[in-house]
């Protein structure tokens, strides 16, 4: 058993902030991201994508375009395979591979504005653009469905003819699946209470906003062996899902992961990728594909908008007693909300006896949802957090107080029944109690502090790694897990710490499908937990290969050999200490080289629960509604932070973007059902003038499976802010908002129509 | 969408024009069709691809470029316009292997997660560093408004800046 370090805290190398390996490339502009490729002889592809939400394709005619001078191929549905239709599991998702196929190019509808219809390839993106616009396409315009109260009404338009659930029976429907949480008796529970509150959330459909496009470059070679350089959290997801949609086999494809401009879950799915491969199979040369910021924002995968119904009930001393819970969440236009996360995560943190959650998964004529953050679990939150916020106050007790009292702990049972492991959840609501900005007075008119918890499952699944010891007593890891925030450095430290070498010494790279083994998905808060256990396994494996060097040179049995800081030893005469630069020397002469390798399968969901609790202080403005936020503290339970400044980064990162959910981004559809906010400028994400510094506290309760007790850090932090900060501007404004975002259209009203009600009952009392 | 009818799908692109500029310092020819953007010259014609897309709309800053002292999105100007200019990209911040203090410092305080828009950053940061040597947190948060980072919150990039700064003024 490999010897573990698990919670003793001494370490040499892990818990410090080395430069990351992959930075001066980052900072010198070399590294290359997918869209940086290009290859002899590249072509350039272009999309033809859908103008209407919901409509008929009744032909497709691409002549014209075809005969345009440098114009090389063009494909549509019909160049793609019968595609299966059943649930399959791809990552942490389940896949249907009828409507991936659907989704990558149109079969006989087109479902959402920016439908992928056909793709053209020829010598220049501009040539491209110009036939995409010769394709000639009839279409019988269907009613657009654009919300989940217009999509689950009697008589709605039917978006997938074909879907069926469970209760509604052969009856066409869009509402693809319902499920249901129960414990204990709801109805009693809130009879039991002293205090019900009672509101309805509408939350709307807001994108991941990694500043880097989709991209891929697809080689197809005539022995049918097709490559794709692409910008991915997951090479290996992205060859199965291609696999599928082209009906090839998986070893046909190779997958090479570029450097990747930012994920959060909307690069786990394939958009560009077949394409590329289809077009340079037409052609015979390589094909580029690159989205342009309207196409992201159109036509990849943002996250549900919801509407969620609760009621929550306690006894007067802040016992929570019972929770009833309604959720619906647009899937976009095929099934696959994170519907079912939002359920298990709105009431994780606290110990209730009688609940019931249900939760629908709704088609709508928007794009087909991915994973964004912890999906499911900030809309969930600002329902859950915000009416917790309401009964303490109702209580008379301190927010967090009366979190800490409900507090789920160790041996408390889970929403979906097993018991919590340890966890930190009190620690990390107690690190904001702590923290220097929940002890500071915020003083001035028109402000107001609040704070929001949140709960993230981080997933396990399976990582492959192997640690090569260089001839000269360096070493290399190679992993394959997509790098998107920092991660190869951990897994360069890992290495490191095991070995007893410097960091600088440790080269780590993330390889291709070819050249690592199975690894799953940079996502689900994962790679540090379950690629990092599958580093440290390799690093150990490599180890006790080394000890059995040296104890050959010194003719000991393995044994007898001890490893500590950094140097073999032995007991006899004449026996001196190596180091591992020292043994690395007479590899070739005692069995050839060293390599350490590892496979980790570590489990599904809440393999190393984590929490995370945010505190905001705001100002509004009473004239324009506009929020400013003055102070900003995230503490998140970390087990064991690897690097800590990259795991401040996850938790500064993770809060920005739910700050932006809260105050400002939302998807604008028109009546049409067409986009109309699809650019930077009015699908609006926080700059640099829109945050203050972002204060972190890093809480290490360690995760008991993971050998050096790390919990994943990547997500959570997106979970709390958007009630955190409904709850500043209750106490700022007297409002409690229901609705994202809480721009200051929405937030002006609110304020109007609040003064006008106090002013009218203070007229009526006189 | 519009067809194509008046050129009815023969299409005559204009004759590519031959540009001498100044790009990092050395003097650099190269030949571009009229519609290509400063970005795309830079990223396809010449190689460089350090800066980068991410809108082709001005609104993020990937492709941030200094053009004869001013900042400016290289996806809104046309690569003909280079002609005669002076042009900085992130390629041309370090001296050989010797990083600029901005470049060392986003290491150093770890201001990138995923990379995409650093390049930007550090233009836009050397500009600012450039007319204003001694910046407050408040006017490095403006002069960086027009770069959008969605991985860092923006924490680690305007704490780098302020340290670069500190060393600069040092004569670092």
């Amino acid at each position: 058993m490999a010897e573990s370090t698990n919670g003793n805290g001494n370490y040499r190398v892990i818990g410090t902030r080395p430069i990351r390996h992959d930075g001066v490339d980052k900072v010198t502009g070399r590294a290359k991201y997918g869209a940086d490729y290009a290859f002899p002889g590249m072509l350039f592809g272009k999309v033809l994508r859908s103008p209407h939400a919901h409509a008929n394709i009744k032909s497709i005619n691409f002549d014209k375009a075809l005969k345009m001078p440098g114009v090389k191929a063009i494909v549509t549905a019909a160049d793609l395979p019968e595609a299966e239709d059943s649930t399959q599991q791809v990552g942490e998702a389940a896949m249907n591979p009828r409507y991936l196929s659907m989704n990558i190019l149109a079969h006989d509808k087109v479902l959402y504005d920016g439908h992928a219809i056909a793709a053209v390839a020829a010598t220049s993106i501009h040539i491209a653009e110009e036939a995409v616009r010769l394709i000639e396409v009839e279409y019988e315009v269907l009613p657009p469905v654009m919300t989940v109260d217009d999509a689950m009404k009697k008589n709605a338009a039917i978006l997938l003819p074909k879907l069926r659930n469970k209760e509604e029976g052969d009856h066409p429907t869009n509402t693809a699946s319902h499920l249901q949480f129960k414990r204990g008796d709801v109805a009693a529970g809130l009879q039991a209470a002293d205090f019900v509150v009672e509101r309805e959330f509408n939350t709307a459909m807001v994108h991941q906003g990694y500043i880097e496009p989709h991209n891929a470059v697809g080689l197809y070679n005539s022995d049918g062996h097709g490559t794709i350089y692409c910008s991915t959290q997951g090479a290996f997801d992205v060859r199965s899902m291609c696999a599928q949609v082209l009906g090839l086999s998986v070893g046909m494809i190779k997958v090479v992961p570029a450097e990747i401009g930012g994920g959060f879950g909307g690069k786990t799915t394939i958009y560009l990728e077949p394409l590329s491969l289809m077009l340079a199979k037409k052609t015979g040369h390589p094909v580029k594909l690159v989205m342009t910021r309207g196409e992201v924002l159109r036509a990849s995968g943002p996250t549900s908008g919801s509407k969620i119904k609760i009621k929550m009930g306690c006894t007067r001393d802040g016992k929570i007693t019972g929770a009833e819970v309604w959720m619906a969440y647009e899937a976009g236009a095929f099934p696959g909300s994170p519907v079912g996360a939002g359920a298990m995560c709105v009431l994780a943190p606290y110990n209730i006896d009688n609940f019931q959650i249900d939760g629908y998964d709704v088609v709508v004529n928007r794009p087909k949802t991915a994973a964004y953050r912890a999906p499911g679990a900030t809309n969930a939150a600002m329902a859950g957090e915000t009416v917790i916020d309401e009964l303490a106050e109702k209580c008379g007790l301190d927010p967090i107080e009366f979190r800490v009292a409900n507090a789920c702990k160790e041996g408390s049972a889970q929403i979906v029944g097993p018991p919590y492991k340890r966890i930190g959840f009190i620690e990390t609501v107690e690190a904001i109690k702590n923290s220097p900005h929940y002890k500071s007075e915020l003083k001035g008119a028109n402000r107001g502090r609040g704070m929001a918890a949140g709960f993230w499952f981080n997933a396990g699944m399976q990582s492959s790694a192997t640690v090569n010891i260089q001839t000269d007593g360096t070493a290399s890891v190679i992993t394959g897990s997509a790098d998107i925030g920092g991660s190869r450095a951990s897994m360069a430290m890992i290495t490191a710490e095991v070995l007893g070498m410097e960091v600088t010494d440790v080269r780590p790279t993330v390889a291709d499908t070819d050249s690592v083994g199975h690894t799953d998905v940079t996502g689900g808060s994962r790679t540090t937990f379950a690629t990092g256990m599958a580093v440290y396994n390799a690093a150990q494996d490599a180890l006790k290969q080394l000890k059995e060097r040296a104890a050959k040179t010194w003719e000991k049995k393995p044994e007898d050999v001890k490893f500590e800081d950094g140097k073999f030893s032995a007991e006899g005469d004449g026996i001196k200490p190596m180091t591992v630069k020292q043994l690395a020397g007479r590899l070739a002469r005692t069995g050839g080289p060293v390599t350490g390798r590892a496979q980790v399968s570590t489990g599904g969901i809440g393999v190393g629960p984590a929490f995370a609790a945010t505190c905001v202080d705001v100002e509004v403005d009473p004239d324009t509604g506009k929020v400013q936020i003055l102070r900003c503290t995230v503490a998140q339970d970390a087990g064991k932070a690897i690097h800590p400044s990259y795991v401040e980064g996850q938790m500064q990162g993770g809060t920005s973007q739910g700050l932006g959910w809260a105050l400002n981004e939302e998807y604008f559809y028109d009546a049409k059902g067409t986009l109309r906010n699809s650019g930077l400028l009015d699908y609006r994400m926080p700059t640099c003038l829109d945050l203050p510094m972002i204060e972190t506290a890093i809480v290490e309760i360690p995760n008991p499976i993971h050998p050096l007790g790390v919990r994943g850090v990547g997500e959570v932090s997106i979970v709390p802010p958007p009630a955190a900060v409904a709850n500043a501007i209750y106490r700022a404004t007297g409002v409690r908002m229901t609705e994202l975002p809480m721009s200051p259209p929405r937030l002006l009203k609110a304020m109007l129509e609040n003064r006008r009600a106090h002013d009218l009952q203070a007229a009526a009392a006189d | 969408m519009a067809q194509n009818e008046k050129t009815n799908g023969k299409v005559h692109p204009a004759k590519k024009t031959r540009v001498e500029t100044t790009i990092n310092g050395e003097t650099v020819e190269f030949l571009c069709e009229p519609r290509q953007s400063m970005l795309e010259v830079l990223r396809d014609v010449l190689e460089l691809t350090g800066s980068k897309e991410g809108c082709l709309t001005g609104d993020c800053g990937a492709c941030s470029v200094i053009i004869d002292g001013r900042t400016v999105c290289s996806c809104l100007m046309f690569g003909v316009e280079a002609e005669g200019k002076n042009i900085t990209t992130v390629e041309g911040l370090a001296e050989g292997a010797k990083l600029h203090p901005l470049q060392q410092k986003f290491l150093e305080d770890a201001s990138l997660q995923c990379g995409i828009c650093t390049p930007g950053f550090l233009i836009s940061a050397k500009a600012l560093l450039d007319r204003n040597p001694n910046p407050t947190e408040a006017e490095i948060r403006y002069a960086l408004a027009g770069n959008l980072c969605r991985c860092t919150g923006y924490d680690k990039i305007v704490h780098a800046v302020l340290d670069a700064a500190k060393v600069m003024q040092a004569g670092g």
